[in-house]
Order: C-alpha cells, then structure tokens, then sequence
C-alpha cells in the first residue's frame, strides 16, 4: 500500500509545539474516516508515521491532522508549507465506538495532545446531537499556554447538554482557570454511569488514572475506551512492530475496551 | 440565626456526612462566616495554622513561591472542597500560599479551638483525622501525578 500524495492547504500553530495540517486530496479521492483512526503521513526523505486525524468526520473534503513536533519527523510535518505534498496512507485501524454510544451519555476525557483523536467524536456528537445525551469533555494540559483547540473547548462549553471541564497542572498567578491534575476533574462530575460510554485519550499513566476513577464511579469496563499508542509502522498488522500482548495496536485498536487491555496496562515489558 | 445555618451547612457538606449531631455542633461552635476578595492571600507559607475553611463560592488558588520566580499555581479549590489540613498536624504552620481567584465565601473553622475539643473528645478527633487523612492521601495521590511531568516530550 503506497502512500498517496495528498497537497498541504494549511498549516495552524495551535500550542508552542503542536501545529493542525488540514490537507487536500488528490482529485476524485476524499477523506473518510471514523473518529479514532489514524493515517500513516509519510514525508519524503525522512520518513512515515501514524498520525490520528484530528478533523471533523462530516467533512470529507479534507483530512486534518494535529502534531506535536517532538523529532525530526514531526518536524518536518509541520514545516510543511502550503502547497507542498504529505504522502498519506489509511485511514487505519479501529476508532471509538460512536454507533454502540448511541443514545448514551458520552464523557471524553483527553490529556495533553490526546484531544486530537478525540476531537472527531466531538464533532460527531455534535453533529448529531439529538442520538447522544449529555457530553462531558474533560480536558488536562500542562500549563495554559498548552491548552489545545482554546476556542472550541469554549464554544462546545456554551452547548446545551453539553460540559467541558479543562485544567492545567501548573498555572502561573493570572490564569484564573482550574489547576490540577486531570483526575481532579472528577468531583465536578454528574456521572449516570449505567448510561455512559467514556472515551479516554493521553498518555498511558494519565489513561491508567483516569480508568480507575471511572471505574471507581460505577462506570463498566466494557464502556471505557482508551486509545494506544505503539510504534506502528505498516498498519495492517502485518510487521509486528505494534504487537502488544496479543493485539496488533495498528489493526485491533488503536481503540479498545478498558475491559479487553486491563491486564495489559501495567506490564512495563510490553 | 446565623449558628442555625451554619449548622445546617456544616451538616450537610458531604465532608461531615454521617458525622455525630454532638459532633457538628462542636463544630458550629468554632465556625465562623468569612469572605475574601479577588486577589487576597487567604494564608501564606509558615504562618501559623489556625484555620481551615469549607469553600461555599469562589475559587481559592494553592501557590508555591520557588526562589527567584514567581509563585506558581499548584492546585486550585472550588465550591464544595475544603482548604487547609496544616491546622491538624505539628507544627500547626501553612505550608503553602491560599490565595482567593474569585470572590470568595467559606466557613471558616478554628483549628485552634478544634484541637483542644479534640484532645478532650478523642472520638471527634479520629473521625477529623479520618476525614483529613483522605484529603491529605487524594492531594499526595494528585502531586505525584504533576510530579510525572505527564505531557512533556519525553
């Protein structure tokens, strides 16, 4: 499967590392994806990676990606400049159950850049808001000047039915906003737990914690989701690079049930 | 009047849930109404201990001064939580700023007065350390946290 030359229209700084791509497609192509897949952005001469789409799924006429810029790969991706190419393989592997939420109360709880993923599902939701009930986004980042999408998360906060909760883990003494971790969010939360279905996003110590206090709420393993990372490189389970315990991350997830990977979680080896 | 309705708040803050009547009325005695305006340090770093508050509106900041820079936000407290355990453990001093983001309003209890009452009645004492040791445990549990440094580029 080679990758597909798709054309860079934008490049957006949205946090002092982490940039949005939005690309266009190669002409009769269109981006269709499930909230929660990936794509494998390959940049010539330095190399692929899995990059979530970040984008609205009811907007085919484009693909959007958002990158922290943390190598000499990421940085090539978000010094692309308009017009330049960003080869596009995917979208891959299993996103967050959206269908079987139907009719449920959603909370989406995302720490750091792990809001891209999960920003599909908020646009879906939205999209169709009369098929969910109440949506809670609870948001963590590192200090204010790291809060991703700022402005969305304070028009989805306007919506009927709809919460969001954002923290910082330090702040300095203008910010005004709540600080602590994001575990610390739970007490302002109206959980019906029998009738949510939670989305988890962010690095896998934040996932661990954020799981516990859900379960801890009476929510089911069944529906708690989490999105892994692993090194994946030919995403259709083929190369092993992502194997993690008997899962392919690139092809059985990269979202899965909390239920199916508990054991997993805390397996340093792995 | 205003004991009456102390009473009552104090009785059903979750924190006292299922506190002895005998027990919050101690409490009520040592109570007080307080106010702090946007801005105002509520206590600082290695003052005396003497107080410890239920927030009923506003936001109170938790702040450390490290040297050189200026004070950093480390917690932040809102309606319904409490501030301040120092009071119940030697050596009674704040080991952080309080400072009020917003206006705010609390119940102010007297830790002075407390700890006497509670070195009388030791019942009320164990269920104050009970309560506190929860609070003290879900602050150490949250600081090892920000310790991980979660969102770096690692």
């Amino acid at each position: 499967m080679r990758p597909v030359p798709w054309v860079v229209r934008q490049v957006t700084k949205e946090t002092p590392d982490t940039f949005t791509l939005v690309l266009d497609p190669p002409k009769g192509a269109r981006g269709r994806f499930t909230p929660g897949q990936f794509s494998m952005l390959w940049v010539c001469g330095v190399g692929e990676l899995p990059i979530s789409i970040s984008g609205d799924p009811t907007r085919p006429e484009s693909l959007t990606y958002t990158v922290r810029s943390v190598g000499a790969a990421t940085q090539s991706l978000v010094t692309r400049q308009a017009g330049q190419t960003v080869g596009v393989r995917g979208p891959f592997g299993k996103g967050w159950p959206i269908e079987a939420a139907k009719g449920r109360d959603i909370i989406v709880a995302a720490g750091g850049i792990g809001l891209a993923p999960l920003r599909p599902v908020i646009y879906h939701v939205l999209a169709n808001r009369s098929h969910y009930g109440r949506l809670t986004v609870l948001y963590g980042a590192r200090n204010p000047r790291d809060i991703l999408f700022r402005k969305e998360l304070a028009a989805w906060a306007k919506l009927p039915d709809t919460q969001v909760f954002s923290t910082v883990d330090y702040g300095g003494v203008s910010w005004r906003g709540h600080v602590g971790v994001v575990t610390t969010l739970f007490k302002m939360l109206r959980l019906r737990p029998v009738l949510t279905t939670a989305m988890v996003c962010g690095p896998e110590i934040m996932m661990r914690v954020v799981a516990r206090e859900l379960l801890a709420r009476g929510l089911s393993g069944d529906q708690l989701f989490l999105s892994m990372e692993r090194n994946m490189k030919c995403a259709i389970g083929l190369c092993g690079h992502c194997q993690w315990g008997p899962h392919f991350v690139c092809k059985d997830g990269p979202v899965f049930p909390f239920s199916q990977i508990a054991p997993l979680l805390d397996r340093y080896e792995l | 009047m205003e004991i009456q309705s102390l009473e009552n708040i104090i009785a059903e803050h979750p924190f006292f849930a299922k506190l002895d009547p005998a027990h919050i009325g101690l409490l009520v005695g040592c109570a007080s109404n307080v106010r702090f305006e946007p801005g105002k340090y509520i206590f600082r770093e290695g003052e005396e201990a003497n107080h410890f508050y239920l927030i009923r509106q506003g936001r109170v900041s938790v702040e450390i001064s490290p040297p050189q820079r200026r004070p950093i936000v480390v917690d932040t407290l809102d309606e319904g939580e409490i501030l301040g355990w120092s009071w119940l453990v030697p050596p009674y001093q704040w080991r952080f700023h309080a400072r009020a983001v917003d206006s705010t309003r609390a119940i102010a209890l007297d830790g002075k007065c407390l700890r006497e009452k509670c070195e009388s009645n030791k019942e009320l004492g164990y269920e104050l350390l009970k309560r506190f040791s929860q609070i003290v445990g879900g602050r150490l549990d949250a600081t090892r946290l920000q310790l991980l440094d979660l969102y770096a580029a690692h």
